[in-house]
């Protein structure tokens, strides 16, 4: 793919972020991930070249973080969380569940490109357990039912809201812009807190 | 009783509470303008003062690291604060910043000021989209008022999914932009962290606790807690409890304590196991139910106090099934750079994958605890430390219920039997 | 500078005996001076600690606190008061290392007996050593497609490797080439590439050479050889004068590898990729092996060697005779043929500058260089360096090496005063003073050194009319020590052995009185001619104009000059014994060909550019193939007029009792740079250097070394590019009334008015297809 002018000044941009420009090279791969919805060739090669730096060490950086794909992901990339306590309390069904539903493989995409699905780990929400993340978006307190009718969701195009995020979900390349440090407005869109995080606070409240 | 203490988790009920405007409502950045306008080392006392220790899982008097940092040494200082929440079972900071992301910068801002840095960081985990954008938004408002911007620069960095980012010097490498594997220390990074330049890395929880303590003293902050553990903390609640959640209490609440507050163990069932502060963390049973949570306590009991991060198994729970899968998890999140981890953790899923399926013999246990004890103090870093404390601890404890296994020929429990939703598949 | 300060000595104590050791001394090196071996793989003294493979944990206590868990030795430098247990003496750091051990040998295959490296492999001597008989594991091992070519000399098997990360870090911290990285993570981290930038490096075979296993193979000596066939001869290297140690190793009477040797004051542990791959033109080449002489038909004959000696001596009696001998022979053979022309010949008509040169080169030798003692270590204490007419990774890779190190060690500041930017220089972030090509000495003269500093001058200098003596007077005026750094082996060696028309050897003058009555005294001769002796241009001439009828030519290439077709009319003219190693240009004009040793078949010696003596013994005995020195001894013999220099000990010797010359040095005359012409909008002025890989005879028989070689490429500026509408891939055409090259463009930091492409590299040979290589108008065109 090309890169257009506005995508460089972005770049660049991320780049001015950081006293030195090396600290840029996971922003730029989540950028270029907003734009190629993975870590193309293209985009590695623009990397070092914009951090003077070759070609192998951006690739060295790439193959390090599990987030950064080597590969196109569905539309909606569905990460099911199978760390202990979450596949303990259903996680395990969960992606066993939507494995059989979508047909595919952990890592897998749907034919029709909106779907990819992997195992993840612990995503920091054990008092929501099980957590389903959609595009890294909190989906809450899942069952192996919700889990399904939001992947279906998904490939008719309207997939239900996060529990903790924004009032839509969006696609996987937007959600990679926003990692890449570009607002995208919804920052004040959806809950300050679910339920487990006010109950402490709640309770206190009651004296206790 | 001990009773909860909200102060970082005070305001979360509102409903714009991670907007400045609240934050401003209920009295935030007046604790950064009293702070900047003391001095830089009045501002470390105090918080030595406080007791205040670090929330991340080591513990270490925030204070005391702030100190560290050479002064008048014409070099740049940076302040890094670790947002990489990973640990299995941790999940206060996630919702500390969605629902407050002000009170972190705020404490950004005094805490850079006390270790004279110019630049600060905050190094998030990737995979959390709407907490970026929260505190992306916070960060520009926080700007726009002038917070930031006067002196002191802050910039979200954003992870891609490497646990290891949250061993300090592993994310120092990652912010550089290298491949997260932790660095030699010494030098350590007061002396020689981002950039080679003298740099304090703090926890989220930690950071955010500051303002509270420039607005209320030290004596405040002091009066709460147990005598070396002081002030309040995030203690998380998850698993199989009625209600799981953030509880931030004193230290040296008891679990039994959380427990009867917040409505116990799910509707009949029993407590079994659990992790004081993560999987890194040496399991718990019942018999810890009073183990005061705070680092003393659970460290003479022979854990650590860790993250808070409280999961919680029932009796419907297989043990070697909730070892194998943190323990497949310490595999796929091993850095690769040593030896004991790298190789150890893939032997060590091997050998308990095995003994899950109910293949093997009681001698495989006594291999497994000798792994454990080449990989234990062996590794470069923690990460392997961590990834033998729940398999040694569940031995221990739990050695019946391996035999079990290996007697049965295979896992004796139920899958279904654990979820929260039985009945519910198939 | 800090060299001769008091070294802080540390004591301390190691499995119960006490060891003093320089402040900063790494525990494992401590040990090692006792004598006690530590396990390890990822330690490397060159290169930064990592204390990644966890093999060499120790128990460690200082004054009394003791570390709570083993400590890696090789990260943890000495202190005082520290008590160190190793597994000799602390069953903790025993266990810990048996079981480090068994967990590096969890995923590591049981492929030995067909691995390259089994027989030399430390993982192997070490399971031995420090491991054990069995294995606990009995799961799956790791597996991976395997080999892979991470460049088309060096292949990777990547369940071999063990991660210590020792390749990847030569090549960022030694190299600066990181082009191999540890990719992925955990479990399945492993070296690679990017998939579209192979391993490139000019120095990839230290990373093959320093793999603790057997994961990084050169493509050349992968399958060929057990360790225990091959027989080793401390060797050095022929290829350039940067001088590196090496170790050549031969299986029955065949060179199937050589190493980097390890000799700390000059190479370190590191050599460049062809000094130890292209090895295979001593027998790759179609060989001289019978002695032959032109007969009365013209026709070429194959001869006896009498028969041979017998027609060399009489056509050189019967002639006024010169000597053109390379830059390629040993110094004891430069020797011989030093002493040759003076005595058999009776003349100072010799020259060693088988390439471009100059009078003002001479004259610069002769004050400047001969008997200078500039070495790497002036690169270790340098405040700043200027590069001259010299690209060092391309031209002498080893003081590249060292620059690299400095820069990287203490930020050392390097300047080039180039037409073109290189490679090279990026890579020491040098300053480059761009320059027109002509106009270095201009640009030279403005800068401003100290006595610290350092002038590092390469042979193109020559090339440079003024250039010089800018040098000179730059070094002169600031105190600056000057190297000047050839590309050959054999440049410094001849010239101190006096292959040159204006010195003796021992750097005598010529036209000192004194310092030829030193020289005829050992000769035992009752004169020396006391004329200075002609350059080789000079040479070509005089054979043209009939003042010389006779050459003995050694080792020359007459393509490697501007004037070749003279030169080749003048071997067509003259009487012309050639002694050479292989067939070329001279053998199809040669009266009397004498074939010769090539350097691994014979022993003796060169001067690196530090003048430093790196001596070898030949590493393939047995070949009957005799030195130059021999044959010339032979000829002068059968003349009549002996040298006596029937051996290489015997020339050494004699070269020992000469001594050096302390007496004045002859002085250089300024010459003043040519003004830069003024081009018409199709002109250029070229520029041009020999790449390290290309088509140099040396290289020959090694396409694998070959294809590592860089693109061939012209290089232009922007600007210029812009004014022929020319930009990255298009071609470019050079041309001149000789002929032209075509090569893609490739659009870089050079001097507006200059083009740039190699020298000799395949498609870009600018001596025979240009006649020109620097300095001349050159016509440029979008092709």
């Amino acid at each position: 793919m090309s890169f257009t002018d506005k995508d460089l000044a972005t770049m660049e941009s991320i780049i001015k972020r950081y006293p030195r420009s090396r600290s840029a090279i996971m922003p730029l791969l989540h950028y270029v991930q907003s734009l190629a919805g993975y870590v193309t060739n293209d985009g590695i090669e623009l990397i070092a070249k914009l951090l003077e730096l070759e070609t192998a060490e951006v690739t060295a950086v790439s193959t390090f973080y599990t987030q950064y794909k080597r590969k196109p992901v569905g539309d909606y990339h569905v990460g099911v969380c199978t760390n202990t306590l979450c596949a303990v309390m259903g996680g395990d069904a969960i992606f066993a569940g939507l494995k059989e539903h979508l047909g595919i493989e952990n890592d897998g995409v749907t034919t029709d490109g909106k779907v990819s699905l992997e195992h993840i780990e612990c995503n920091a929400a054990c008092d929501y357990a099980p957590v389903v993340m959609a595009n890294w978006e909190f989906y809450d307190n899942q069952t192996v039912q919700s889990a399904k009718d939001l992947v279906d969701g998904m490939r008719a195009g309207n997939p239900p809201a996060p529990t903790r995020g924004p009032n839509t979900l969006g696609t996987w390349k937007e959600a990679s812009a926003v990692l890449a440090g570009i607002n995208d407005g919804k920052a004040n869109e959806g809950l300050q807190a679910g339920t487990p995080t006010l109950l402490g606070l709640k309770l206190s409240k009651e004296g206790k | 009783m001990t009773k909860l203490a909200p102060v970082l988790s005070a305001h979360w009920d509102e409903k714009d509470s991670f907007t400045i405007e609240a934050y401003t409502r209920n009295g935030g950045y007046k604790a950064s303008k009293k702070a900047l306008a003391m001095d830089p080392d009045a501002v470390i006392q105090l918080v030595k003062d406080s007791g205040l220790r670090g929330r991340g899982g080591a513990g270490f008097p925030t204070g005391m690291k702030w100190g560290f940092i050479p002064q008048g040494d014409n070099k740049d200082h940076y302040l890094v604060v670790n947002a990489d929440e990973s640990e299995p079972g941790t999940c206060k900071d996630t919702p500390l910043l969605l629902a407050n992301p002000h009170v972190l910068i705020e404490g950004c801002i005094i805490a850079s000021h006390a270790i004279r840095a110019k630049h600060a960081f905050i190094y998030i985990r990737g995979e959390v989209t709407h907490v970026v954008r929260r505190l992306n938004q916070a960060i520009e408002d926080a700007y726009k008022a002038g917070h930031l911007g006067n002196g002191i620069e802050l910039v979200l960095h954003v992870g891609a999914g490497a646990y290891i980012c949250g061993e300090e010097t592993a994310l120092l490498d990652s912010l550089e932009g290298f491949r997260g594997q932790p660095r030699l220390r010494p030098p350590f990074p007061a002396i020689a962290g981002l950039y080679a330049r003298p740099t304090v890395v703090n926890n989220v929880e930690s950071i955010a606790s500051v303002p509270a303590i420039i607005e209320n003293g030290a004596e405040w902050y002091q009066a709460m807690g147990t005598e070396k553990s002081k002030g309040t903390t995030l203690y998380s609640l998850s698993g199989h409890v009625k209600n799981p959640g953030q509880f931030e209490a004193p230290l040296g609440i008891t679990l039994r304590e959380i427990l009867e507050l917040s409505g116990g163990i799910r509707a009949g069932h029993s407590l079994k196991f659990w992790t004081p502060g993560g999987s890194s963390t040496p399991l718990f049973t019942a018999q810890h139910l009073d183990v005061p949570l705070d680092y003393e306590g659970v460290s003479a009991a022979g854990s650590m106090l860790g993250t808070k991060a409280l999961q919680i198994f029932d009796e419907t729970t297989c043990v070697v099934r909730a070892v194998l899968r943190w323990t497949e998890f310490y595999k796929h999140e091993s850095c690769g750079k040593c030896t004991p981890c790298r190789e150890g953790t893939w032997w060590l899923v091997q050998i308990l994958r095995d003994l899950e399926n109910g293949k093997g013999t009681e001698a495989d246990l006594a291999k497994l605890l000798d792994l454990c004890d080449n990989i234990m103090g062996r590794s470069f870093c923690a990460l392997g430390d961590g990834a033998t404390s729940p398999i040694t601890s569940s031995i221990k404890y739990f050695r019946e219920e391996y035999i079990a296994h290996l007697t049965l020929g295979a896992c004796p429990f139920d899958p279904v039997a654990s979820t929260l939703f039985e009945g519910a598949i198939k | 500078m800090t060299t001769m300060q008091e070294v802080e000595m540390i004591s301390l104590v190691i499995d119960g005996f006490e060891v003093s050791v320089p402040k900063g001394t790494l525990v494992i090196r401590a040990a090692e001076k006792l004598g006690i071996q530590i396990p390890r793989f990822c330690d490397h003294p060159l290169l930064d600690p990592v204390g990644a493979c966890r093999q060499c944990l120790v128990d460690i206590e200082i004054n009394g606190r003791a570390f709570p868990k083993p400590q890696a030795s090789c990260t943890i430098p000495v202190e005082p008061g520290m008590i160190v247990k190793t597994q000799l003496t602390s069953a903790v750091a025993e266990k810990a290392q048996r079981g480090v051990m068994e967990l590096l040998l969890v995923n590591h295959p049981l492929d030995c007996p067909v691995c390259d490296k089994g027989g030399e492999c430390p993982l192997q001597n070490q399971a031995m050593s420090n491991g054990q008989g069995e294995t606990r594991f009995e799961g799956v091992k790791r597996t991976f497609q395997k080999p892979i070519n991470i460049s088309s000399q060096v292949l990777l098997d990547r369940e071999r490797c063990v991660l210590c990360a020792r390749c990847t870090r030569f090549s960022e911290q030694i190299a600066s080439d990181p082009f191999i990285t540890l990719n992925e993570r955990g479990a399945l981290q492993q070296v690679g590439i990017y998939e579209n930038q192979p391993f490139e490096s000019y120095f990839s075979g230290n990373a093959v050479q320093i793999c603790p296993v057997g994961a990084l193979t050169g493509a050349s000596y992968r399958f060929r050889a057990r360790p225990f066939d091959l027989v080793s001869t401390p060797s050095a290297c022929e290829h350039c004068a940067s001088g590196c140690d090496m170790r050549t190793d031969v299986r029955r009477g065949k060179t199937l590898r050589r190493l980097a040797g390890d000799d700390a004051s000059v190479n370190e542990e590191w050599n460049c990729d062809k000094g130890r791959w292209a090895f295979k033109y001593v027998t790759a080449l179609d060989r001289l092996t019978t002695p032959m002489v032109r007969n009365s038909d013209g026709v070429l004959v194959e001869a006896s060697w009498p028969e041979a000696l017998a027609v060399a001596a009489a056509g050189l009696s019967a002639h006024k005779s010169a000597v053109l001998v390379g830059g390629r022979a040993t110094y004891e053979d430069a020797y011989g043929y030093s002493k040759f022309a003076r005595i058999a010949l009776g003349t100072n008509d010799i020259d060693f500058r088988a390439r471009l040169s100059s009078d003002e080169e001479r004259e610069f030798l002769a004050a400047h260089v001969v008997g200078s003692t500039t070495t790497y270590r002036d690169i270790d204490l340098a405040d700043q360096v200027v590069l001259v007419a010299f690209e060092p990774e391309e031209e002498s890779p080893i003081v590249f090496l060292r620059l690299n190190k400095a820069f990287r060690k203490r930020a050392l500041k390097v300047k080039a005063i180039a037409t073109k930017l290189s490679i090279g220089v990026e890579k020491l972030k040098g300053e480059f003073v761009k320059v027109a090509p002509g106009a270095e000495a201009s640009a030279l003269s403005s800068q401003t050194l100290t006595n610290k500093s350092l002038i590092l001058v390469g042979e193109r200098a020559a090339e440079s009319a003024g250039l010089l003596s800018a040098v000179a007077a730059l070094a002169q005026s600031s105190g600056a020590k000057i190297a000047w750094i050839p590309r050959r082996a054999g440049e410094r060696g001849a010239l101190e052995a006096g292959a040159i028309g204006n010195l003796l050897p021992g750097g005598r003058p010529v036209s000192d009185a004194a310092a030829r009555v030193d020289i005829a005294a050992v000769w035992s001769t009752q004169s020396l001619p006391s004329e200075n002796g002609k350059n080789s241009n000079e040479i070509i001439a005089a054979v043209h104009s009939g003042a010389i009828g006779a050459l003995v030519v050694g080792g020359v290439d007459p393509l490697d000059n501007e004037a070749s077709a003279q030169m080749l009319a003048a071997l067509d003219k003259a009487f012309v014994v050639s002694l050479e190693i292989a067939p070329s240009a001279v053998t199809a004009r040669a009266n009397v060909i004498l074939p010769v040793a090539a350097v691994t078949e014979k022993s003796g010696s060169f001067l690196n550019w530090e003048g430093r003596p790196r001596k070898f013994d030949a590493a393939v005995a047995d070949t009957h193939n005799r030195s130059d020195l021999r044959i010339l001894s032979m000829i002068a013999d059968e003349m009549d007029r002996t040298i006596s220099l029937a051996t290489v000990t015997a020339a050494a010797k004699e070269i020992a009792s000469l001594g050096r010359w302390d007496g004045a040095k002859s002085s250089l005359n300024k010459v003043s740079a040519a003004t830069t012409p003024s081009l018409s909008p199709d002109q250029a002025i070229i520029t041009s250097w020999r790449r390290l890989l290309d088509l140099g005879t040396l290289q020959a028989g090694e396409e694998n070394l070959a294809a590592t070689s860089r693109r061939t490429v012209a290089v232009i500026s922007p600007k210029r590019a812009d004014d022929l509408g020319i930009k990255d891939g298009d071609r470019l055409t050079i041309s001149t009334q000789q002929g032209s090259v075509t090569l893609p463009a490739l659009v870089e930091e050079i001097h507006d008015d200059a083009v740039w492409a190699p020298r000799n590299s395949r498609g870009s040979q600018l001596l025979s297809q240009l006649g020109v290589a620097h300095g001349a108008v050159v016509k440029v065109a979008k092709a």
